[in-house]
C-alpha cells in the first residue's frame, strides 16, 4: 500500500518541509494500515474457535490393572496414562534424588501415586516414545524410549538419558470420580 | 472527483440489477420491523437474544434443527456455562466406538453442534408428514427478504383459506409462503412461552423474539463486523486523505 | 534501461547480473506517463491491487475450505463462524469478486470511449480480453466451491452449455463433470482449476503491462505522445495518483464487506446443494447476466450458447472494426453518444439477464441483443467512414483549444497522425 518513500524534489524550503512531513505522515499511516491488515490473516491460521473448544477428553480407569497403560487422545496428542505398579511408585520416588537433567519430585507430577498422566510426545523432536505395550522397549530406566533419537524417560516420565531436554508434560486433568480423569 | 462518484453509481447500478427487493417469492410485500442490528451501528438485543432462545429451545428446537450453531456458541446468547452444560446435556448423540467397538449415546457436550431433534433428515420428514423442517442455522440469510420474511411468515397464517386457494390436507395457508401450502402448522400465539425477563409474550414479540435469534444464528459475527467497519472506515478516511493532500502536493507543478 | 544509477556496491552487483531493480526502476519509477491522464486510468491499477487481494484471501480461504461434497458446505461455514477473522476472509474474497468485475468493466469501457485498443495497442487489449476470460472462468468456478444451491445448479446450467455442440457435446459435458451428473469430482477439479487460474490471471497482468510499457499508455486525448514535455515520470506522480484511488476504492470495497456482505449474492447460496431440487430462479452471479441474457435472447440451444461465445470473441476484431483513426470519443461526436447507447444497451442487458425469460423481457432481450452486435458489425465500421471527427490538438502539452472552436489550431478533421 505505502510505499511512496522517496519522492522529494526540492522546490522551496517551505514547500518542501510541508511536503516532507506530508509524505513522512502517510508513510507512517500506511504501513501502520498495512501492518493491521495482515493480522487477520495471521491470525486465521491460529487454532479456530471450534479447535480450542474440543479441548477436554474423559478417560475411564475401571479396567486398566496395574502395569498396564492406555494411550488417548487429547487435542490431537496422544496422552499416556499408566497404572503403575508399587513397584514402579517406589522407584520413581527413590530416584527424586538422582542426578535429574530437568530436576522434579515424582509427588509433582502425579495426583494419585498409582496413575501417571503424560503428554507422550518426546520433547526433543516430537515423536511418539514406546513403552506403552508390554513388549515394548521401555529405556534404561523402566519408563519409555523414544525410537527416533534414543531419549530415556523413567517411570515418572522425567528425562534421564539421550538428546530430549525435559521431562514428558504432565496435561492438565481432574479426577471426576474414582475411576474417570478428565484431561484438559 | 465528480467522475469517481458517477463511476460509483453506475457500479452500484450495474450490482443493482441483482437486487434485494422486500418482496417475498410469494409476491405479497413483506411485513417489515425495524431490527436493531440493522444500520451503521446496529447490534444485537442482548435480553432480546436470550428470548429469541428461550422461543427456540422451548418451541421450534422440537423439529428444526440447527446444526451449525454449537451449543458453546450460546455464550453469546447470554447463557452461563453452566446453562450450556444443561441444555447441551438434554440430548444425546452416538459416541466414538468404545473399546469393544459397541457405540453408546452419550450426553451433548458444550463442543457439539447443536444436536437435531431426529436422528436423520429421513426421520424428519417421516415424523412431520413427508415434509423436512429445515435446518435453521441460516434460514435469515438463505431466504429473499431475511428477517423480515422469517417475520411475515411467522404471521402470515389465514385462519380462512381465501377464495380461490387450494390448500391439500395437511397444509396450512399462509400469505408468504411461495405457493402458499405450508406444512408447518401456525405457531405463534399469545403465551406461547413464558419470558424469564418478563416481557409480556404477546404473539408479535414472540415472533420478532426468535426472529432475532435466527439472525444471530446466520450472522453471529455481525457486531464484530460492524464495530470493525467503523474503525477501519475512520482510518480510511484519515489515509485517503492524506493522499490526497499528498497527491496535490506532487502534481503541483504539473500543467 | 537509462536513468538509474545504483550507488550501493552489493545491489550493483546483483543487478548487474540480474537486472530486477533497473527493471523496476524503469518500468514503475521512469515509466514516462502522459500527464493527461484523468481518473478513468486509475481503474487498470486497482483491478491489479484487486487480484492482489483475491490470491491473498484465497490462498488463506484454501487452508482452512474442504472440497469434497459432503464437507464444502460446512467447511465454509466453519470459516465463517470459527476460524479467526475467517468471517472477513470469506466476504472479502466474495465481495472482491464483484469488485474485480466492476473495476475491469469500467476499465473496458474506459478503453472503448478512448480507442485504446486501436493501433498499435490491438495486442495489450487481446491480452486484456483474455485476462476477461480468465476472470469469468475463476469467478464461475470459485462460486461452485461453496456448494450452496447456486453453487451447485450454476455449474450445472453453465457446463451444460457445452452440450449444445452437436456430437462432441455429451462426450465433453461428461468429460467436465468427470461424471454423469455434477458430483465430487466435478468440485475437485474446479477447486484445482480455481487455484490455479489467478496465477494465469497473475501472468497475463504481467504480459499486459508489458505491452502497454512497450506502446506506451493511451490518453484522454487519444494522440500521441510527441516530446518528452507531453509526459511526467510514473513516480510518484502516477504512484500517489493510484494510491488515492485504491484508498477511495477500499471505502467502496468496504463499505460492502463490513454492512452489506450479501448484497451481491443470492440467498439460495446459504442453502446446502441439493441435487434433486432446482431453486425456482436460478441466475448467475451479476457480472454474468449481460451475456447470459444474449445466450436466452435466441430459442436455439446451439445459437444461444455460439451468439453468448460470439459476444466476446467479437471483442477480438474491435481494432479492425472500427474504421475510424481517431482514437477519443472527445474528437467523434458521433461516437460519443453511441458510445453511451451502447454502454446503456449493456446494462440493460444486464437487467434484462436478471429477469425471467418470459413476457416483454424475451423481445427485449432480443432486441438488446441484436443491437450489441449491430454495434460492432454495422455501427463501428460505417460510422468511421461517415463521422467527420473535431479537430485534434497539436500534441498532449498544448492541447486546450482556446475558445474551443473547431478552427482554431492545426486545420480540421486530420484524421489522426499516423497511429
Amino acid at each position: 500500500m505505502a510505499d511512496s518513500a522517496h519522492l522529494a524534489q526540492p522546490s522551496s524550503t517551505d514547500g518542501q518541509t510541508r511536503r516532507d512531513f506530508l509524505l513522512y505522515a502517510t508513510t507512517a499511516v500506511g504501513v501502520a494500515g498495512t501492518g493491521l491488515a495482515l493480522w487477520p490473516f495471521v491470525h486465521s491460521m491460529n487454532p479456530a474457535a471450534d479447535t480450542l473448544a474440543l479441548s477436554t477428553t474423559d478417560v475411564d480407569l475401571a479396567a486398566l490393572q496395574p502395569g498396564q497403560a492406555i494411550t488417548v487422545v487429547w487435542q490431537g496428542k496422544p496422552v499416556f496414562v499408566r497404572h503403575r505398579t508399587p513397584e514402579e511408585i517406589e522407584r520413581s520416588v527413590s530416584e527424586d534424588t538422582a542426578d535429574l537433567r530437568d530436576p522434579q519430585k515424582d509427588a509433582d507430577r502425579i495426583q494419585k501415586p498409582e496413575w501417571l498422566v503424560l503428554i507422550g510426545v518426546c520433547t526433543h523432536l516430537g515423536c511418539v516414545p514406546l513403552g506403552q505395550k508390554p513388549a515394548d522397549p521401555k529405556g534404561d530406566y523402566g519408563g519409555w524410549f523414544c525410537p527416533c533419537h534414543g531419549s530415556h524417560y523413567d517411570t515418572s516420565g522425567r528425562i534421564r538419558k539421550g538428546p530430549a531436554p525435559l521431562n514428558l508434560p504432565v496435561p492438565p486433568y481432574a479426577f471426576t470420580s474414582d475411576t474417570t480423569i478428565r484431561i484438559g | 472527483m465528480r467522475k469517481l462518484i458517477i463511476s460509483t453509481l453506475v457500479a452500484a447500478g450495474l450490482a443493482g440489477t441483482a437486487g434485494i427487493a422486500q418482496a417475498s417469492e410469494a409476491g405479497a410485500p413483506l411485513m417489515t420491523e425495524k431490527w436493531s442490528w440493522e444500520g451503521l451501528f446496529g447490534r444485537y438485543d442482548q435480553a432480546q437474544l436470550r428470548r429469541g432462545f428461550t422461543v427456540f429451545h422451548g418451541v421450534c428446537s422440537n423439529c428444526h434443527s440447527l446444526s451449525l450453531v454449537a451449543y458453546r456458541n450460546l455464550a453469546a446468547v447470554g447463557l452461563t456455562e453452566d446453562e450450556i452444560k444443561a441444555v447441551a446435556a438434554e440430548r444425546e448423540l452416538a459416541d466414538a466406538p468404545n473399546d469393544e467397538g459397541t457405540v453408546l449415546m452419550r450426553a451433548g457436550r458444550p463442543s457439539d453442534k447443536y444436536i437435531s431433534p431426529f436422528p436423520n433428515d429421513q426421520a424428519a420428514a417421516a415424523a412431520n408428514m413427508g415434509a423436512l423442517p429445515p435446518d435453521l442455522s441460516l434460514m435469515a440469510k438463505a431466504r429473499l427478504g431475511g428477517p423480515n420474511y422469517i417475520y411475515s411468515l411467522m404471521l402470515g397464517y389465514m385462519d380462512e383459506v381465501p377464495e380461490g386457494a387450494e390448500i391439500p390436507e395437511g397444509k396450512y395457508y399462509n400469505t408468504y409462503f411461495p405457493g402458499h401450502a405450508i406444512s408447518m402448522p401456525p405457531q405463534m400465539m399469545d403465551d406461547l412461552v413464558e419470558y424469564a425477563d418478563g416481557t409480556a409474550a404477546t404473539k408479535e414479540q414472540i415472533a420478532k423474539d426468535i426472529v432475532a435469534f435466527l439472525n444471530w444464528t446466520a450472522e453471529p459475527e455481525l457486531e464484530e463486523r460492524k464495530s470493525m467497519g467503523l474503525k477501519v472506515m475512520i482510518f480510511l478516511a484519515v489515509l485517503t486523505a492524506l493522499f490526497y493532500a499528498l497527491k496535490r502536493q506532487i502534481w503541483k507543478d504539473v500543467h | 534501461m537509462s536513468g538509474l544509477k545504483i550507488n550501493n556496491k552489493a545491489l550493483a552487483w546483483f543487478d548487474q547480473r540480474l537486472p530486477i531493480i533497473s527493471m523496476m526502476h524503469h518500468s514503475g519509477v521512469e515509466y514516462p506517463t502522459p500527464k493527461n491522464l484523468n481518473y478513468w486510468w486509475n481503474f487498470g491499477s486497482l483491478a491489479g491491487f484487486i487480484l492482489v487481494v483475491m490470491i491473498l484471501t484465497g490462498i488463506f480461504l484454501v487452508m482452512n475450505y474442504t472440497a469434497h461434497t459432503s464437507m464444502a458446505f460446512d467447511s465454509v461455514e466453519r470459516i465463517m463462524r470459527d476460524v479467526n477473522y475467517g468471517w472477513l476472509l470469506r466476504y472479502l474474497h466474495m465481495n472482491g469478486a464483484s469488485m474485480f468485475f466492476i473495476l475491469v468493466y469500467i476499465h473496458i469501457f474506459r478503453n472503448m470511449y478512448y480507442g485504446s485498443y486501436k493501433a498499435p495497442r490491438e495486442v495489450l487489449w487481446w491480452v486484456g480480453i483474455l485476462i476477461f476470460l480468465a476472470m469469468m472462468a475463476t469467478a464461475f468456478m470459485g462460486y461452485v466451491l461453496p456448494w450452496g444451491q447456486m453453487s451447485f445448479w450454476g455449474a450445472t446450467v453453465i457446463t451444460n452449455l457445452f452440450s449444445a455442440f452437436p456430437i462432441v457435446g455429451d462426450p465433453i459435458v461428461t468429460w467436465l463433470w468427470g461424471g454423469f451428473a455434477v458430483d465430487n469430482p466435478t468440485l475437485n477439479r474446479f477447486f484445482s482449476l480455481h487455484y490455479l487460474l489467478p496465477f494465469v490471471i497473475f501472468a497475463l497482468v504481467f504480459v499486459h503491462v508489458w505491452a502497454l510499457h512497450t506502446v506506451k499508455s493511451n490518453n484522454p486525448l487519444g494522440i500521441d505522445i510527441k516530446t518528452p514535455q507531453d509526459t511526467i515520470p510514473f513516480h510518484p506522480y502516477y504512484t500517489i495518483k493510484d494510491l488515492f484511488g485504491i484508498g477511495v476504492f477500499l471505502m467502496f470495497f468496504l463499505a460492502f464487506v463490513f454492512w452489506a456482505p450479501n448484497f451481491f449474492g443470492e440467498p439460495d447460496n446459504y442453502i446446502p446443494a441439493n441435487p434433486m431440487v432446482t431453486p425456482p430462479h436460478i441466475v448467475p452471479e451479476w457480472y454474468f447476466l449481460p451475456f447470459y441474457a444474449i445466450l436466452r435472447a435466441v430459442p436455439d440451444k446451439l445459437g444461444g450458447v455460439l451468439m453468448m461465445f460470439g459476444a466476446i470473441i467479437v471483442l477480438f476484431f474491435l481494432p479492425w472494426l472500427d474504421s475510424s483513426k481517431v482514437r477519443s470519443a472527445k474528437f467523434r461526436p458521433f461516437y460519443k453518444q453511441l458510445f453511451w447507447v451502447f454502454f446503456a444497451d449493456c446494462v440493460f442487458l444486464g437487467y434484462l439477464g436478471g429477469k425471467p425469460a418470459e413476457g416483454w423481457y424475451v423481445p427485449a432481450s432480443q432486441i438488446a441483443t441484436a443491437y450489441y452486435f449491430l454495434h460492432f458489425l454495422v455501427i463501428l465500421p460505417l460510422l468511421g467512414k461517415f463521422e467527420k471527427p473535431r479537430a485534434l490538438p497539436a500534441s498532449i502539452s498544448a492541447p486546450v483549444l482556446k475558445g474551443g472552436g473547431p478552427a482554431t489550431a492545426g486545420a480540421h478533421a486530420q484524421p489522426m497522425e499516423k497511429a
